[in-house]
């Protein structure tokens, strides 16, 4: 099969997966409750309390990282569930599956941290970002870097049996990294540093991403196997 | 020189220490046919998915050689068609979203017409329209063999073929089975005699030897 015949091919799966999900509303509905629920209780806790903004940019992306573990790994789940698996094993090669529900879970989680940023933004009245770029930037290398990790995760969790637990307790240690750096670069921009002061966290969010898709192209086809 | 030849060395298969089957050998050239049979548990519907790469073998080597290339694992998919209980087709979309996924996702550049008549063939093309959820057992059957047959494959792998379905698609498959005989390699999975008469030869999992069928 030629490159451009791989591309389609891809496009084709991500394709399905997206009508798929807008039929069913597998992971559409949990990750938005999830969102709406989580900053419901925090918004309650909050109250008139004065909290810091650094503090307020952990809890952003406490939610994000929550709303990711109750919703992506539908998409390998989903399959192994209706058993559909065997399916996608007869008509495509494991990196063109792969890359087809990456790109889904990437478009998903991105309209997703959309949705949660600009509602975060417009209710918790003690987080104002400074520097918007900064911020911005973060948000992006922040959802290409979660929602990478997330999908090779959800293709390992979806063989076993406890896949509910698993999920969250296998994806803690591995996104740790990214959570930290994305947590450090999200205060930068609430204290208004220069642009050029988080060039470190970027490169490390690049770098943690080149990493994972790395590693994610060259494993994805042992974990599909069997 | 022979167009089609798809051999199995050796094939075993243990799961969690269990031993299913041991030493599998054959090999078919095309116009071959071949039965797997064997009692409930025997590993029939295992060998299969390791035929159609579906499933590591524990031991053992599978080679299909198609003209004189090897086709190496990855690509069997290309050239292989499979239908089993196993196998399932998505429920929320229609039958004919189904075989349009299929299509695309495989990079055939299959006309609509070929579809239909596919659709046709199986008695689905009034369905079609129909999500796959509201099927029958017996029309998501048939479905199957539109998705086994979409990009004409030289290998046609069957398990249970005629289980759920009528008389109407009992003989829709027989005729499948006889025109694959005629263009490739036919492999049954089955316990169903007058499957196997079909076959010119057998493997029984159950004393693992490969001997001619009677016809």
């Amino acid at each position: 099969m030629k490159t451009g015949s791989s591309i389609s091919a891809t496009w084709t799966i991500f394709k399905k997966d997206m009508y798929s999900e807008l039929r069913t509303r597998y992971a559409l509905n949990a990750l938005l409750m999830f969102v709406i629920t989580t900053l419901s209780v925090i918004l309650f806790s909050i109250g008139n309390e004065n909290v810091s903004p650094e503090l307020l940019a952990g809890v952003l992306w406490i939610i994000i990282f929550f709303s990711t573990m109750s919703g992506l790994s539908r998409t390998f789940v989903s399959e192994e569930e209706r058993g559909t698996v065997m399916t996608l094993h007869l008509i495509a090669r494991p990196l063109t599956v792969f890359f087809g529900k990456l790109l889904f879970n990437l478009i998903l989680l991105g309209a997703l941290n959309v949705f949660t940023v600009v509602l975060y933004l417009l209710l918790v009245t003690g987080f104002s970002v400074v520097n918007y770029p900064i911020f911005i930037i973060t948000i992006i290398l922040g959802t290409l870097g979660l929602g990478s990790g997330s999908t090779i995760i959800a293709a390992i969790i979806a063989k076993a049996n406890t896949k509910g637990t698993l999920y969250p307790v296998l994806s803690f240690p591995i996104l740790l990294p990214l959570l930290l750096t994305v947590i450090n670069a999200t205060k930068l921009s609430v204290e208004g540093v220069p642009l050029v002061d988080a060039i470190g966290e970027f490169q490390v969010l690049i770098s943690y991403l080149i990493v994972l898709l790395a590693i994610s192209y060259l494993l994805f086809e042992y974990i599909w196997k069997e | 020189m022979n167009l089609i030849s798809f051999s199995a060395e050796n094939i075993a298969k243990t799961f969690n220490r269990r031993k299913i089957f041991n030493d599998i050998s054959f090999t078919m050239k095309e116009f071959n046919s071949l039965a797997i049979t064997g009692r409930n548990g025997s590993g029939k519907s295992t060998l299969l998915k390791i035929l159609a790469g579906v499933l590591s073998p524990t031991k053992g080597e599978m080679n299909l050689v198609i003209e004189g290339r090897v086709i190496k694992k990855e690509e069997y998919f290309v050239h292989l068609g499979l239908v089993s209980p196993y196998l399932q087709l998505y429920d929320e979309f229609t039958g004919w979203e189904n075989l349009d996924f299929f299509r695309k996702v495989r990079g055939l550049d299959t006309a609509d017409e070929y579809l239909a008549e596919l659709l046709s063939r199986v008695n689905l093309s009034d369905r079609k329209n129909d999500f796959v959820r509201t099927y029958s057992s017996g029309m998501k059957q048939r479905l199957k063999y539109a998705f086994a047959l979409i990009h004409r494959p030289v290998i046609l792998l069957l398990d249970e073929p005629t289980s759920n379905l009528d008389d109407e698609g009992i003989a829709t498959v027989y005729q499948i089975m006889e025109e694959q005989k005629k263009s490739g390699i036919l492999i049954v999975a089955t316990n169903d005699k007058e499957d196997i008469t079909m076959c010119e030869y057998v493997i029984d999992l159950n004393i693992q030897t490969l001997k001619k069928g009677e016809k």
